[in-house]
């Protein structure tokens, strides 16, 4: 017997997105009979904030917007038997799950099952001790915020398989979020590397949520994009043999074409030969894309290979302060008057603090730290501008005085600065490596709610 | 002689899409068309595109083509100050970096760049 086509839609892209993308694909999930819904909240540093949070407080270190995320939706997900899949959970997956079952309690529905994925947190004194050596460092494990390893999809898909409504995880491979639901739906074993393959890039043309859907792509002019203000997030429609299309939610803007498909199954690949998950080493090197339908394409020819032998591990850690400040200069000789402000710190600070400038309108983010490109000179017609500084300090009172000059260039400073804005905020730095799996204690639980 | 060639940027010929891991950006390049993609074989090369980065100081750059999409992938290491942890740039990861590579000049036959200007995709 083959198992009916899986639905997966995927309503945001990182912690931070849109939250009311979520209403149209759950419509198109009702609509087409059932799926999963997955959300993807985790960029690489947004885990060791996380981890700030539940220092400061043991019961917050998930994702903020959690109940903006799920509460619209919760009913009637669990009215229509869609699952939800999230690594929502961040630093605490726990308490995340015991926040939805608050949630539903105030509904009034009936009590989820959530299961909750845990081993992807490395931070007891004895493995941050081996990840250390590991990496050959000797930074103070007191700076250090989080360490996580990726687990796959396997604990997903047994969590599924045992009866979920709800998934929470922490750190997982962010394709795995699809491929988890796809080995519990089909039964796949977890050495077919073809249709692991399949339905990890499954995943991976989810993962950024409308980046596939015509988020991320827009030049007007030249590659316009309908309905920017109501974009559609993504599904994909997987069959039993792991062939899958890519589609957009029901009534929203967007597209999905050869073009946005193509952009977002590259986006972050290095070899495309081979595209390392905890799971498998997905290959795209043969992939076609097919427009099967208006904003529908299929993608064929995707494979895949023995996964890799290691888990990657993220280490964050405390490294010191980073202070930005900006002024502004517009009207004539603006671009000068910015260039003299920035000379001017430069030479009241740049021996005490590693200093950027950018002079905004003119040149910033093409040019690098050192200020290679801007020593060339830019010509750019520039008659408004912002002058940016940006510096870093292990110590804060230094890093701070980034601020104290730019703010002073309001009496000191060249002619007719204004708009001053600064900042400071922690910052954290990234270690990564790889270690054994028998390193991890990977498992899923059934969360224990606390009934009131 | 008069030219047979004109040069136009990148954009004219192609979309794409920046990410990053660490301090490592990848660039896609997605030919807008069959003919764009045999000229950017030609001219889009793993030399060239260090050259056009050269501020940025790649430690080594990779090109691989996917012929079947007319699409290539650059992964380009070392160019991004550090990566979004470290990097003062305003865009830590590296994201606009992709119209960066769009201002990149490619030699064009003239018949071709008649037909690339001002097309909406």
């Amino acid at each position: 017997m083959t198992a009916k086509n899986l639905f997966v839609g995927c309503a945001t892209g990182f912690s931070g997105d849109r939250t009311d993308g979520t209403a149209p694909v759950v419509d198109t999930l009702i609509a087409l009979g059932g799926g999963v819904l997955t959300f993807e909240t985790l960029a690489e540093r947004t885990l060791a904030l996380a981890q700030i949070e539940k220092r400061k407080n043991p019961l917050h270190g998930y994702e903020p917007l959690l109940d903006d995320l799920v509460s619209p939706v919760l009913r009637r997900c669990l009215d229509h038997s869609i699952k939800i899949v999230s690594n929502f959970g961040a630093a605490n997956p726990q308490a995340a799950a015991q926040r939805i079952y608050a949630l539903a309690r105030a509904q009034g529905l009936r009590r989820p099952r959530i299961a909750v994925v845990h081993g992807d947190d490395l931070t007891q004194p004895e493995q941050l001790q081996s990840l250390l050596k590991r990496l050959g460092s000797n930074i103070d494990p007191a700076r250090i915020v989080s360490a996580n390893a990726y687990l796959g999809a396997q604990q997903i898909s047994e969590a599924l398989q045992d009866g979920a409504d709800i998934v929470v995880t922490g750190r997982v491979s962010d394709p795995s979020l699809t491929l988890g639901p796809a080995l519990a739906h089909f039964g796949w074993s977890m050495d077919d590397w073809h249709k692991l393959g399949c339905g990890t890039m499954a995943g991976h043309m989810l993962e950024c949520g409308t980046q596939v859907s015509g988020g991320y792509f827009c030049v007007p002019g030249q590659k316009p994009v309908e309905g920017m203000d109501r974009i559609g997030f993504p599904i994909a429609e997987i069959d039993s043999q792991g062939n899958f299309s890519v589609f957009k939610a029901a009534n929203t803007g967007g597209r999905v074409d050869l073009r946005t498909a193509k952009e977002q199954l590259l986006y972050e690949v290095h070899n495309p030969a081979s595209y390392l998950t905890p799971d498998v080493t997905a290959d795209i090197t043969n992939a076609t894309i097919t427009e099967t339908a208006a904003n529908r394409v299929r993608i064929d020819g995707v494979t895949g290979h023995e996964r890799p032998a290691e888990l990657k591990v993220n280490v964050c850690y405390d490294n010191g302060w980073l202070c930005e400040a900006e002024i502004s200069y517009a009207g004539f000789k603006a671009k000068e008057r910015a260039m003299l402000a920035g000379d001017t710190i430069c030479k009241r600070i740049g021996h005490l603090i590693d200093l950027r400038i950018d002079i905004i309108g003119a040149l910033s983010i093409f040019g690098d730290d050192a200020g290679e490109l801007a020593a060339k000179g830019f010509n750019a017609p520039a008659n408004d501008v912002r002058l940016r500084v940006a510096g870093v300090h292990m110590q804060k009172e230094t890093a701070e005085k980034v601020s104290r000059e730019v703010l002073s260039l309001y009496c000191c400073g060249p002619a007719g600065g204004g708009g001053v804005r600064s900042s400071i905020k922690p910052r954290l730095d990234t270690l990564s490596c790889t270690i054994p799996r028998d390193f991890v204690d990977a498992g899923w639980t059934i969360a224990q709610g606390q009934r009131t | 002689m008069s030219r047979t060639t004109i040069e136009l940027p990148l954009h004219l010929l192609a979309h794409s899409r920046a990410g990053d891991k660490g301090n490592t950006s990848n660039i896609s390049v997605i030919a807008w068309d069959t003919e764009c993609f045999q000229l950017l074989l030609e001219q889009l090369t793993e030399a060239s595109v260090a050259a056009w980065f050269g501020h940025r100081h790649p430690t080594k750059v990779t090109r691989y083509v996917l012929p079947k999409i007319e699409s290539m992938n650059f992964v380009l290491e070392g160019i991004l100050d550090g990566g979004v942890n470290d990097a003062l740039n305003l865009d830590t990861h590296g994201k606009g970096l992709s119209f960066w590579l769009l201002e990149m000049p490619i030699e064009v036959p003239l018949q071709l760049a008649d037909r690339l200007s001002n097309q909406i995709y």
